[in-house]
Formats: structure tokens, C-alpha cells, sequence
């Protein structure tokens, strides 16, 4: 019976002062392994007579199971401990960098075409493109730009040598010349003879010579055409401040439709929103001032019977813009030139995310 | 185009404020761009009187002056030589600014003697050039008065932006026609009564071409004078020309420079005793030469039109006078010409001679040509008036140009095309008010005035009845929906160019935009510079020649970055590129480089330098982001810019989409770049669409249960072979079961025998019945190592 409480105390003690998981499993070899104490007690049942065995037999067993509880509570201390000692030791500095990740960015010019398409989007146009390369009747005399107009001389006009037919090349100078593009298309004309509308804007590059503080010889326009047989100019008046509204995200912002001239259109309004200068900055919103942000008119019948429509029938508008001027104003950013930089200094500052203005 | 209130209120008859006219020249199109007043400049200046003037006691050049200012009396200490007692001058008290010194004035003592204030010069507030002494007016001006008003300074300078198609504006009265049109006063008729001649012009007018309407010169107007007395001309008239910027020179320049502001009239006057015979409107001979007004040579030939008289030219038609026949201060004898010239003439010989002038800016854009019959009278007047002399009878040559059309406005169309109701009655005042000759009520026919020839058609007269009777009318209508849901702005193929660059942005690309030229160098290194993509009128070398890559402009613009310290730059573009000068020629690129590091240095890991598989990877992440299909194969055959070794396309089929690669070294040492760079072109327009279907419901996603396995293998193969050729083999081993296979490992070096290489895949399988057996997946290792073995010869490695 003595060998029975000496191995106990021996083995609960050996469990309690195991300091590590190597220590317990010792204990418990020591104990329950093949050579252990217990395992020791359980091979002498077999010479026991049957009556002392039942006894012996329940003891050892009670024992066995003190022991392994014993074991389980002690493990279960150390694990933890072990845990929180690695814990411990794997503390790292969090005030360190993330690994290097650059951060893309948008054009500004990108950003403005996509809040174009949205916005323009939601009233019915859509997108339409064209050659930066043109031939004159498209970017002149198609928009009923005569021979002899200044716009067409070379100090204006980027010239290409002309094609193998004679006709004059040019960098397109607006983005007009897909007005006439748009309307000469076939499919176009059927749906327009069919009872529909065409509404478009054409974004683009667009080529003057010209270049200084405020002029690029790379510009970017956006032109709006509208045509059906009714829409009138309370019509332009209606999308333009509608859009601008929208873009520059004023619900009040003020508009004031001026007439100009342009050869294409009949009549012709310039358009200005209005604006505040404080200490030399610009504000746009309700102010005491304007400032002129885009041209727009009746589309001239001249350029509606050159592009094979029947100007007795159809009437509508057009309308063109600075995509880069349009930017700057709304970003407040200063200089036109920097556009073209690529100083990625500029880039970052003035971009915008990959995820930026999705809506 | 500039003019002063007063100066408009000689043609006006009106009771409208500066403001109201300001805000209604906008409204009617003639855009104001600034109004001056020189009297704000003289806020503060008064007519000061001075009642005594003594030497200073301690300085012989200046005199103490005592000056009533007519409301107090200050002394003042001036240096001018005649400053006297019992003048009156500007005084100009302590605290202005004066703009002359650019100078603000302050009480002081000068040699001991206090000063308060100032006695002006002309210099001193920029009326004039004259400094030799201080302002003397007449005795009779009221001391205290204000400055302005007593100089006659008084008038506020208006300065309008007017349309090309306005050159009726380019005249005080014009201006004032319009605004009398839209209710601002009325409109005063201007004196042309034909003046009799009382001799026989010495000087007749002859063409040298048969003179028809649209000749250069179609029709030419003029009469001699003779005892006339030039000199300078009356100071309203000096001080009218002074205040819109012009310079007074004689009687008779100021006259003709009068009438060109005041009717939009240009006129030229010769000194007629330098003359020689009659004058006649001719082509020029090659090689004459005239000396013009600017004082500049010019060589002329036969496609400028001039005035000449039996000895050379005088005048270039429309655009300028000579030199040598101009009026001079002694002219007693002056011959007058009113001319008419066809604008597109007036402005070739104008571009090209180079010459800006007052006249060709008006003829340019059409003058009225019955102006030269009553500008003739209006200039005879006043040169008889300001002159003297007598006048001789009137010479003239040529025919009228055709000026006389009327159009046809129906009822409705101002309603139809602006939205705006104006009644029958207001439209036709409109119009008449304008000058145009009205018939009928709606439908009206209008006979076109002869100043305007830039009305052409209904629409023009639209225009007039809308912007006079105020585009403020036009109501403000949103367009109507043109469906119940809103459609795509852009199709899929233009989405292409946003997708890409969202794509690339997310990559930590920045986007740059670049000029759609370069220099010609450039161009034929990318393999461009072709003669029909060659700018003929470049702004300069720099940007003279199409792109055929949007490359060089991206590796420019990373050396600039790289020269301010910006390392590393990531750059992209999405934009054309020009093959040729047709339509098709240009296509859509999103090209993009990476330059030095991928990685930077950082505590978490190694630097790593870019190379081939940045760019492979962006223009694969492109593709991807565009739609193209994922059957994409990578190949070598890049175009020579870049590293012959080190480049490749992505091709569909044998179409190229994409290339990729390391730049070639010697294009990176040229842009003085360290290298290396790793670019890449895609062609946003070359994967195709994908075939349009009916819903955009995807195919349904079957989905094993059971769980996939992966099995690896090394192989030893020829260092030449690539490793697509292997991951193709091993794929085809079973088509059913395979579901991946990548190149994990490739090693060359020791224990691997030389001109060889292993390359280890990683193939997975995935059971779709049921889990495979132990057997079955030795069957299809077998066949994968066989496959790969037959391909590309290699040898499994132990």
C-alpha cells in the first residue's frame, strides 16, 4: 500500500514540477510509459489472488487516471505559457513601413472624360470618335468653314502634305470634324430618317499652333451634337446648364448664354458661369463675375446640308468645350502646360486613383 | 475695338448709364472686355490757382508757390521753369499717386521749405511726353474743379471683343445701331451731303484690269483738294484719338483715322504734288518695290493689288499706303481714296506681306461698299472744315460689287429654332432698326443692308431678331429622356481605352500625356518618320513628325523625371499612335515602361531591378482588363527597340496584341537613363469583340467535390527550349484531367550538365467522378513524362 502512495506523490509531484513540455512527457514516461511506475503496479495484478486484484486493480486504475488528469491540467498550463512566451518573442515593430506598393494614378484629362460620359450618359448621348488626322473638308469646309478663312491658314492649322489626290491634310483643330463624320453615316441617317435622335459627344485631341503660358499646340475638346427635328435652342440652354451644374457639382451655379459667332453654327451663344474673385482666387459659383467656359449654336443648315441631312427637316445644336480647361477650373489646377509634363511629382498630386470617381 | 461714351453718345441719342450700356453691348453679342476711365487715375487732382510764386530762399531752380486748391490754400515747392503767379495747373495734394513717377506723394520739407502737394506735368500723369513745365490752363478754368473734367478726360473708354463676322462694329455708329435696335436711344443719322466739286480733278482714278464685282478692287472713289493748310488737328479731335490708343499726327492722318473708327471707313489721302498722272488700280509687277507707311520695304508681285501712278506704286490695296506720297505737315495739294476691296484679297496680301494694319482689318471683313460714295462725302467735309481749301469734282472708277439680296423669315422659325415667342411687330422693328428693308408680316421678306455682309440666310436673321431682342428670353429646357433606361455611352470597344487605364492605374502605373508628335529622329528609330506623317508647319524641330510609338515620349519624360530626382518613374499613356495619315492608320495604344526598380529598397526584402515580365505581366494585365480572350500566346519577335533577347509578343493566333520587353540598351543609354527599362505597347483595337449574345448571363460553373491534387516534376532540357512548349506537352497528356500545369523552378548551373537547364512544373489534376486511385495516378504521370519527353526531348530528373 505504501509503494501505491509513494508512486502517487512521486508522479503528481514529478507532474506539478515539470517546468517544460519535455519535463512532462518524462513525468509522464516515468509514470505510464512501459517502464513506468504505474505501468510498473498494473504487471504485478496478474500474481495477486483474484479478491485483491478487483481491489488493487480499481486503486491503480484511479490512480492512473488522477495521473493522466493531472498530466492534462499541467500541459494544458505549460502550452499556454509556451504560447505566450512566443507571443512574446515574435513581437515586431509595427511602426515599420508596409513593403513597397506604388500608387497609380489617372490623368486628370481621363478623370474629366469619364465624368463627361456620366454625365452625358445619363441624358442620352453617346460616344463617338474620330482621326486626329484629317482632310479639310471634314475640319473646314464641311462645317462651312470657307477657303479664305483665317482659321484655315497656317499659322493656325498643323498642315500634312496633302494626299496623293491633292486633298489637304490637317491635325484636326476641333472636334468638329466628327459632326460631319457622325451625320454622313448611314446608319445614322436611316435612324434620324426613321424618327430618332442623335445625341453624341466626342472627346478628343485636338492640334493648334499655338504655344504659350496658356496654350498648348495639344489640346483636348469635347463636342456635343444633338440633332432631330425639334430640338431648339432652350434645348441647349437646358442640357448646358443642366451639365454644368453636374459637373462643377453647384445646383445654382449661374449661367449666361451670350451670342457670338462661329461659322458653323446659327445662332451662336458663348457660354459663362459665374465666378468670384477673392484675394486673386477664382471661385466658381454665384458671384459678381464671369467667366467664359464654352462655345455652342443652332447647328448652321450650311453644315446640315453638307452632311447629306435635309436642313428644311432637321435642326439641333452643338456645342464644344476645353476638356483640359474644364479641368483646371474644377481641380483648381494652375497651369496647362504642366498637363504635358509627365513630372510625376504633378501626376500624383494632381491624379486621381484607379478607383476614384467611379459611379 | 475701342471708343469712348462720349464718342458713342455723338451717334446715340440715349439717357442709358455706362453700366446699362456695358451689360447690353454684351447681350447683343459685342463683348465687353474692359472700360477705362482716365479720371479715376485723377481722383483727387484739382485746378489749383496759384496766387504768388517766389524764389526759394536756398535753391535758384525752385519757387515756394502758394496754391488756392478751392478749398484750402497750401504751399507747394515745384521745380518747373514756368511756374508763375496767377496760373492755373493740376495740383495734386499729399497722399496721390503719381502715375507718371510711379511715385506717392508725402508732405515734406524741401531745402527747408515745406511742400504740400505738387504742380503736374503732362509726363507726370501720362497725358503726354511733355516735362519742360507743369500743366498751364486757361485762366478762365474754375480752381477746385476736378482734374478730369477740366483736362476733358472725363469719358470712360469702352473696349469690345467683335466677332468676325461684325465688321459693321468696327465704326462707332455701327456699335450705336445695334444698341439703338435693342431699345438703347436712338440712332443719330451721320452728315454725308454730297459736297460740289469746283474744278476738274487733276487726278483721275483708272483700273489697270477690267474692274468687275469681285475683283480685288472693284470700285474706287476720289477727288483732289487743293489750298488746304495740314498741321495738327483740333484738340477734340487729338484728344478722341488719344483716348483709343491712336497717336495724332497731322489734320489730315487724324481725319482719315477718324473716319475709320467713327464708320468703320477706311481712307487714304496722298500728297498730291508727288504724284505723277492719273492713278490707277493695278496688279503689282514682280519685283516692285514699295516703301509703306511702317517704313518698311516691301517686294511685291503680281497677286497684290496697288495704287499706282505713271512713276511706281503708292499704296498697297487695303492694307497700306507708301512712304514717299504720304501727306506731310507743308501739304497744300492732297488727293483722297475711297476705295472698296474684296475681303479674301485684302487678307492674302495681308498674311502674306506680313502687315497689320487698321484698314486691313476692316477690309478683311467687309466694309459696306456704297461707303465709298458717302465716305467721300464725310471725309471732304471735314477736311474742307478742319483744312480749308477747296475740293475738285469727284473721280471714280470701276463697278459696284454685288451687294443687293433679301431673304425670306418665315412666321414660326424664330419660335421653332429658339424657343423664344416674339411678336410679329417686334420682329420686324428688330430687323428695320438693324437697316434691313422689311417687307410682309410674318412671313417677311428683309433686304440685307449693305454694311452687312455677313447675312446669308434665315438663320442669320434668326440670330439678329434673337440677340437683339435678348438671348436672356431663350427659355431653359432640359432634353427629354429619349428612353425608360439609360444605355451605355460608350461601346465595348471605345470602354477599352477607360478599362485600360484603370487597369495599369491599379497596377501603380501613373498616366502621363504626351504630345501627339516628335522629333523626326525619334520617329524613324520607332520605326516611323514617313513623309505624309512629316508636319509641314512645326513649331519647331522638337515636334515635327507623327508618333509611331507612344514609346519615346515616355522614356523623355522618365529621363526628366529621372534629372529632377524622381526615381523609378511607372509610366503609362493610353492614346494613338500614327502608322499612316489615313483613318486607319491611327491606332489605339496603351503603352507603358518601367525604368531602374520594380522594388525599391526596403527592410522587408531585396531590390529587385525591372525586367521582361513587368512588362509582360502590365500588357497581360491589360489584355485581361480589355476582354481579350486567355488563348493568348507569348512569343519572341519584338521590333528593334527592344532587347533582341529580352522581348516578345503576345499574339492571338499569329495577330500581335502586344509587345513586351526590355528596351534595347542602346535606346536607354541614349536617353541617358541607367536602365533597365521595361516597356510594353498594347493595341486596344486588335483582341477581338466577343461575339454578341442575346443575355449577358454567364455559362453555368460546374464545381467538383472532389479534391484536387498536384503532382510536380523536374525535367532536364535543352537550354533553348522554351518552357511554354513543355507546359503545352504535359497539358496534353489527359485534356480531361489536367486542369493546370506551371513552371515553378528553373535552374541552371552546377550539377545540371552545360547547354542544358531544368525546368520543374507543377501539374494539377482534378478528379471529377471520383478520387483516383494510386494507379491510375501513375498512368497519367507516366503519360505527362512522356509527352514532355517527346516534345522537347528532355530527360526526367532523378
Amino acid at each position: 500500500m505504501d509503494d501505491l502512495s509513494t508512486i502517487r506523490s512521486e508522479a503528481l509531484g514529478a507532474v506539478e514540477q515539470a517546468a517544460d513540455l519535455g519535463a512532462l512527457e518524462a513525468a509522464r514516461v516515468a509514470a505510464l510509459g512501459k517502464k513506468g511506475s504505474v505501468t510498473g503496479l498494473m504487471k504485478t495484478l496478474g500474481a495477486l489472488a483474484p479478491e485483491q486484484r478487483k481491489e488493487f486493480g480499481a486503486r491503480v486504475n484511479q490512480l492512473k487516471g488522477e495521473i493522466e488528469a493531472a498530466l492534462d491540467a499541467r500541459k494544458a498550463t505549460l502550452g499556454s505559457a509556451a504560447l505566450a512566451a512566443r507571443l512574446a518573442a515574435e513581437k515586431v515593430d509595427v511602426t515599420l513601413p508596409v513593403r513597397p506598393e506604388a500608387q497609380g494614378t489617372l490623368h486628370p484629362i481621363s478623370q474629366v472624360m469619364d465624368e463627361l460620359a456620366a454625365i452625358f450618359g445619363e441624358m442620352g448621348f453617346t460616344w463617338a470618335e474620330g482621326p486626329d488626322i484629317e482632310d479639310d473638308w471634314h475640319n473646314f469646309t464641311a462645317l462651312n468653314i470657307p477657303p479664305d478663312h483665317p482659321a484655315r491658314q497656317m499659322q493656325d492649322t498643323f498642315y500634312l502634305p496633302p494626299r496623293g489626290d491633292g486633298t489637304p491634310t490637317v491635325l484636326r483643330t476641333h472636334t468638329s470634324p466628327v459632326q460631319a463624320r457622325t451625320m454622313l453615316d448611314k446608319g445614322v441617317q436611316k435612324m434620324l430618317a426613321d424618327g430618332g435622335a442623335l445625341r453624341i459627344i466626342v472627346p478628343g485631341r485636338t492640334f493648334r499652333i499655338d504655344s504659350d503660358a496658356t496654350h498648348t499646340p495639344m489640346f483636348h475638346q469635347v463636342e456635343g451634337l444633338v440633332i432631330d427635328r425639334t430640338t431648339h435652342m432652350g434645348h441647349l440652354k437646358g442640357c448646358l446648364v443642366d451639365f454644368c451644374r453636374a459637373f462643377f457639382e453647384i445646383d445654382d451655379l449661374p449661367l449666361r448664354f451670350r451670342p457670338s459667332y462661329f461659322p458653323f453654327t446659327e445662332p451662336s451663344a458663348e457660354v459663362d458661369i459665374g465666378c468670384s474673385w477673392k484675394g486673386g482666387e477664382l471661385r466658381i459659383g454665384a458671384g459678381d463675375s464671369w467667366l467664359e467656359i464654352l462655345g455652342s449654336g443652332m447647328v448652321h443648315p450650311n453644315v446640315i446640308a453638307n452632311c447629306g441631312l435635309d436642313p428644311a427637316v432637321y435642326q439641333g445644336f452643338a456645342f464644344g468645350m476645353g476638356i483640359d480647361r474644364i479641368a483646371m477650373l474644377k481641380y483648381g489646377i494652375p497651369d496647362l502646360r504642366s498637363f504635358f509634363d509627365s513630372d510625376l511629382r504633378w501626376l500624383r498630386h494632381y491624379g486621381f486613383s484607379a478607383l476614384e470617381g467611379v459611379r | 475695338m475701342k471708343f469712348t461714351l462720349s464718342w458713342l453718345k455723338e451717334h446715340l441719342d440715349t439717357t442709358a448709364t455706362l453700366t446699362e450700356v456695358r451689360d447690353r453691348l454684351t447681350m447683343l453679342g459685342l463683348e465687353v472686355e474692359g472700360i477705362t476711365n482716365p479720371a479715376e487715375s485723377l481722383k483727387g487732382f484739382v485746378v489749383g490757382y496759384v496766387i504768388e510764386a517766389t524764389q526759394h530762399p536756398n535753391a535758384d531752380r525752385l519757387r515756394v508757390c502758394k496754391v488756392d486748391t478751392g478749398r484750402d490754400v497750401v504751399q507747394v515747392v515745384c521745380g518747373a521753369p514756368n511756374a508763375r503767379t496767377g496760373m492755373k495747373g493740376i495740383f495734386a495734394p499729399s497722399g496721390s499717386y503719381i502715375p507718371g513717377t510711379d511715385l506717392h506723394l508725402k508732405a515734406s520739407k524741401i531745402r527747408g521749405e515745406e511742400s504740400n502737394g505738387m504742380l503736374c506735368s503732362s509726363r507726370e500723369l501720362q497725358l503726354g511726353d511733355d516735362h519742360s513745365g507743369i500743366i498751364d490752363l486757361p485762366a478762365e478754368t474754375q480752381t477746385g474743379l476736378p482734374a478730369a473734367e477740366a483736362l476733358g478726360l472725363d469719358d470712360a473708354v469702352i473696349e469690345i471683343k467683335v466677332t468676325p463676322n461684325r465688321g459693321d462694329c468696327l465704326g462707332v455708329h455701327g456699335i450705336a445701331r445695334d444698341l439703338a435696335a435693342a431699345g438703347v436711344g436712338t440712332l443719330k443719322p451721320f452728315a454725308a451731303e454730297r459736297i460740289k466739286g469746283t474744278y476738274a480733278s487733276p487726278i483721275k482714278w483708272t483700273h489697270g484690269y477690267e474692274a468687275r464685282p469681285d475683283s480685288p478692287c472693284p470700285i474706287v472713289v476720289g477727288r483732289h483738294f487743293r489750298g488746304v493748310k495740314n498741321g495738327p488737328s483740333p484738340d477734340w479731335l487729338q484728344r478722341r484719338l488719344k483716348a483709343i490708343g491712336l497717336r495724332p499726327i497731322s489734320t489730315l492722318v487724324d481725319i482719315t483715322n477718324l473716319v475709320t473708327f467713327d464708320l468703320n471707313r477706311p481712307l487714304h489721302v496722298f500728297d498730291a504734288k508727288k504724284l505723277s498722272g492719273d492713278l490707277v488700280m493695278r496688279q503689282a509687277r514682280e519685283g516692285e518695290m514699295i516703301q509703306a507707311l511702317d517704313g518698311k520695304v516691301y517686294e511685291l508681285d503680281p497677286s497684290v493689288s496697288v495704287i499706282a501712278d505713271s512713276r511706281g506704286v503708292h499704296g498697297i490695296g487695303g492694307v497700306m499706303g507708301g512712304e514717299e506720297t504720304g501727306v506731310q505737315e507743308d501739304t497744300t495739294e492732297v488727293f483722297l481714296e475711297v476705295a472698296y476691296f474684296t475681303p479674301i484679297k485684302v487678307a492674302a496680301t495681308g498674311r502674306k506681306l506680313g502687315i497689320q494694319s487698321d484698314a486691313r482689318y476692316r477690309f478683311e471683313r467687309g466694309i459696306d461698299p456704297q461707303s465709298v460714295e458717302w465716305g467721300t462725302d464725310v471725309a471732304t467735309r471735314l477736311i474742307l472744315e478742319l483744312c480749308g481749301g477747296e475740293a475738285s469734282e469727284i473721280t471714280r472708277s470701276g463697278v459696284m460689287p454685288d451687294w443687293e439680296r433679301s431673304y425670306t423669315l418665315r412666321a414660326d422659325r424664330v419660335k421653332t429654332l429658339t424657343a423664344i415667342d416674339v411678336p410679329a411687330a417686334e420682329t420686324a422693328d428688330i430687323l428695320t432698326k438693324l437697316g434691313f428693308g422689311i417687307s410682309g408680316s410674318g412671313p417677311w421678306t428683309a433686304k440685307v443692308p449693305s454694311w452687312r455682309p455677313d447675312i446669308i440666310g434665315e438663320a442669320d436673321l434668326v440670330e439678329e431678331v434673337t440677340r437683339v431682342h435678348g438671348f436672356d428670353n431663350i427659355p431653359t429646357t432640359s432634353l427629354p429622356a429619349l428612353s425608360a433606361t439609360s444605355k451605355p455611352v460608350r461601346t465595348q470597344m471605345q470602354r477599352r481605352a477607360p478599362q485600360a487605364r484603370r487597369a495599369l492605374a491599379a497596377r501603380g502605373m501613373n498616366e502621363a500625356v504626351t504630345w501627339s508628335f516628335l522629333p523626326r529622329k525619334q520617329a524613324e528609330r520607332f520605326g516611323g518618320g514617313a513623309e505624309d506623317l512629316r508636319l509641314l508647319n512645326s513649331i519647331d524641330a522638337t515636334l515635327d513628325t507623327m508618333r509611331p510609338s507612344i514609346l519615346p515620349n515616355l522614356i523623355d519624360a522618365a529621363a526628366r523625371n529621372e534629372a529632377r530626382g524622381l526615381s523609378d518613374p511607372a509610366l503609362f499613356e493610353v492614346g494613338p499612335q500614327y502608322k499612316d495619315a489615313t483613318p486607319t492608320g491611327q491606332r489605339l495604344m496603351a503603352t507603358g515602361l518601367r525604368h531602374h526598380l520594380a522594388v525599391p529598397r526596403n527592410w522587408a526584402g531585396p531590390a529587385r531591378t525591372v525586367d521582361l515580365f513587368d512588362a509582360k505581366a502590365d500588357a497581360l494585365a491589360v489584355l485581361a482588363a480589355i476582354g481579350a480572350p486567355d488563348t493568348l500566346s507569348a512569343q519572341p519577335g519584338a521590333p528593334d527597340w527592344y532587347h533582341p533577347g529580352r522581348s516578345g509578343a503576345l499574339k492571338l493566333g499569329d495577330r500581335v496584341m502586344a509587345y513586351f520587353g526590355e528596351l534595347h540598351p542602346e535606346i536607354v543609354a541614349a536617353a541617358d537613363l541607367k536602365g533597365p527599362v521595361a516597356a510594353f505597347e498594347v493595341f486596344l483595337d486588335a483582341p477581338p469583340l466577343p461575339k454578341a449574345k442575346a443575355s449577358k448571363a454567364r455559362p453555368k460553373l460546374v464545381l467538383s467535390q472532389f479534391q484536387p491534387l498536384e503532382r510536380d516534376f523536374a525535367f532536364v532540357v535543352d537550354a533553348g527550349i522554351e518552357a511554354d512548349k513543355l507546359v503545352r506537352a504535359a497539358r496534353t497528356a489527359d485534356k480531361a484531367l489536367i486542369t493546370g500545369a506551371r513552371i515553378f523552378d528553373l535552374y541552371a548551373g552546377k550539377g545540371v550538365p552545360e547547354g542544358k537547364k531544368s525546368l520543374a512544373i507543377a501539374v494539377t489534376l482534378q478528379p471529377v467522378e471520383r478520387t483516383l486511385t494510386d494507379a491510375e495516378i501513375e498512368a497519367v504521370s507516366n503519360k505527362i513524362v512522356a509527352q514532355v519527353v517527346k516534345a522537347t526531348g528532355a530527360v526526367l530528373r532523378g
